[in-house]
């Protein structure tokens, strides 16, 4: 077993003891990039010189004695390139934003490097997070490692299938409304989507502000749960960070691997399963229900009836905000600027219409009219009534599970081209996992095991109230831990040329 | 309230897209007008929920004013600010003209 395909705790333990240097890591990876990336595309700028001197940093303190910047110290990430670098260009997958270079650095971007985090480069994505399949990328899609001809999700299919290619360890997404889920599902890793609040969005360019979170992406849950940590925790320049502890995640992933999850409560929510969900995925999800009551886990049933209204309520949301967060890109103080007319006003529209790609003006469009006077109370207003029924479905189900579960996405990995000129049909990827945006509760997606008609990987999603991450991380170690000792790890096929 | 199918036109959009912002092509219009009708028609089933007296949510965690103390630190210098500018002169960002443009 190479490199490349440890753990990132079992290779901070190793750069740790000296067993192997943090730059000899680091080398391993950008060189797997190097084989593999050319077919994957999982990333959009690799910065090796400064992965290669923030290694050797790493080696000079391990040489010295000196104790590590973080249990993570030494390890590559794949990092989305939604949040700002100072020394790499962040693009969020749009060519308004070709090659800018930000003058500071978005707050998760800081504490990885201040952890020791080897960042590897920045890792594609639909533009500006709007998207399930990394096909709204303006710099062409990434592919799905275990079938090149697929999707690997989105809008974080970059960062998910760096990890299922061992391109790298670790990576970082964003979640909207399933960003970093519905990729790990369908790639065979692990994501979350922390508490709303809980991850800095300082630096974090902003698709829809009230439903952004950044969060962790792994191979495995422990992995996850170290570098939630590192990138976790109040920010002052977030106004809308939580100023309470990040939650112990990493003792309760290690609780969880011993596999008792007795005296839990684990909650099916009615409406996200059957009908409208592939038959291998409802078959996946099943046999982990089994697997869940067989580690001593109690299942229950909830009901969380406007679930169904869900889709409807954040595809009115969503556009809303990103109408007038995107309003930002006027040609003016950054980012591109196409000369076409005399006026400000010309040159705004030329370079709007230049820069940004069709899903990017579908929703600004569809935005600006369910904002516009006359259609506001009927639309967004509606919404927003929708979205504080959608926490209320969720604090019943809590008050009689303790975490929730549904498949992640109602399909494996589809083939690219198949839904990308039908938007409807993309945003029905995004059916299971956008109620926890709405609500600012938390998610996370474990693999599951394999669709048996296409044998391609399906994902759990586990749910858990506002700061409970504690107890959503022991469920999935557990199952995680159960599944492996089972049926072995989901290793994607060699990608081959 | 218009939930049907059919309830926004080209013109519509054609409008919208300008209040955006968005120079949008003769051939975008006649895609986004067909697709936008569409989406419309889906995410109008919020209207099919009784909501009257539900009060609504922009925010998930409820917050208060959040306030900082009044206390210097450091910002962007004013290189860096202009640094990813389409243009600049003398320290400061150039624009192409912003008045006169009925003239």
């Amino acid at each position: 077993m190479s490199v490349i395909h440890l753990t990132a705790s079992e290779l901070a333990a190793k750069i740790q003891s000296g067993e192997v240097s943090a730059v000899e890591v680091a080398r391993a990876h950008l060189d797997r990039i190097a084989e593999v990336d050319g077919e994957v595309h999982a990333f959009l700028h690799v910065g090796t010189e400064a992965a290669l001197a923030s290694a050797a940093l790493v080696d000079e303190q391990v040489e010295a004695g000196s104790a590590p910047a973080s249990p993570l110290a030494g390890v590559p990430l794949a990092l989305k390139d939604v949040f700002t670098t100072t020394d790499m260009p962040t693009t969020c997958g749009s060519k308004i934003l070709d090659g800018w270079r930000p003058p500071y650095d978005a707050t998760v971007t800081s504490r990885l490097r201040a952890a020791g985090i080897t960042i590897l480069g920045k890792t594609n994505m639909d533009e500006f997070a709007m998207g399930s399949s990394t096909e709204h990328s303006a710099y062409g899609p990434t592919r799905n490692p275990w079938d090149l001809s697929r999707i690997p999700g989105g809008s974080g299919g970059g960062s998910a299938a760096a990890l299922a290619a061992f391109e790298a360890p670790l990576a970082i997404g964003t979640d909207t409304g399933g960003s970093i889920r519905q990729p790990a599902a369908v790639t065979g890793t692990v994501g979350v989507k922390p508490t709303y609040g809980g991850v800095s969005r300082y630096g974090l360019v902003a698709c829809a502000s009230s439903l952004d979170q950044g969060g962790p992406c792994a191979r495995t849950v422990l992995d996850a749960a170290l570098l939630h940590e590192v990138i976790g925790g109040y920010d002052p320049l977030d106004s809308t960070s939580i100023d309470q502890p990040v939650p112990s995640v990493v003792e309760a992933a290690r609780l969880g691997a011993q596999g008792d999850l007795s005296g839990l409560r684990v909650g099916v929510v009615r409406e996200l399963g059957g009908e409208g969900y592939q038959s291998g995925v409802r078959a996946s999800f099943d046999a982990a229900l089994q697997r869940l009551e067989k580690l001593g886990a109690e299942i229950v049933e909830v009901s969380c009836p406007h679930f169904e209204y869900g889709m409807a309520a954040y595809y009115l949301i969503l556009p809303s905000e990103v109408s007038s967060n995107l309003a930002r890109f006027d040609a003016m103080r950054y980012g591109l600027r196409v000369s076409r007319g005399a006026s400000a006003e010309e040159v705004m529209a030329a370079t709007r219409e230049a820069g940004f790609g069709p899903e990017v003006k579908r929703r600004i469009i569809l935005g600006t009219y369910a904002l516009s006077s006359g259609y506001y109370d009927a639309y967004y207003g509606q919404a927003q009534k929708v979205r504080t029924l959608i926490s209320r479905d969720f604090a019943a189900a809590f008050a009689k599970a303790d975490v929730l579960v549904s498949p992640t996405a109602p399909t494996t990995a589809f083939r690219i081209g198949e839904k990308v000129d039908d938007p409807l049909a993309m945003y029905l990827n995004d059916l299971a996992t956008i109620p926890t945006n709405l609500a600012g509760v938390a998610g996370m997606s474990v693999p599951s095991g394999l669709a048996e008609e296409d044998g391609l990987p399906v994902g759990l999603q586990i749910m858990a109230p506002a700061l409970g991450e504690a107890v959503m991380y022991r469920v999935g170690a557990a199952f995680e831990a159960s599944r492996l000792a089972d049926e072995g790890a989901l290793t994607a096929p060699e990608v081959t040329r | 309230m218009p939930a049907e199918s059919g309830s926004i036109s080209r013109d519509e959009v054609a409008h919208l897209a300008r209040l955006s912002r968005l120079a949008v092509t003769d051939q975008e219009l006649d895609t986004f007008a067909g697709q936008l009708d569409v989406i419309l028609g889906a995410v109008a089933r919020v209207g099919e929920v009784a909501a009257d007296d539900i009060p609504p949510t922009s925010h998930a965690v409820p917050l208060e004013n959040v306030f900082r103390p009044d206390e210097l630190r450091p910002g962007l210098t004013q290189e860096q600010a202009l640094s990813g500018a389409p243009a600049a002169e003398d320290g400061r960002f150039r624009v192409p003209r912003i008045l006169g443009e009925e003239a």
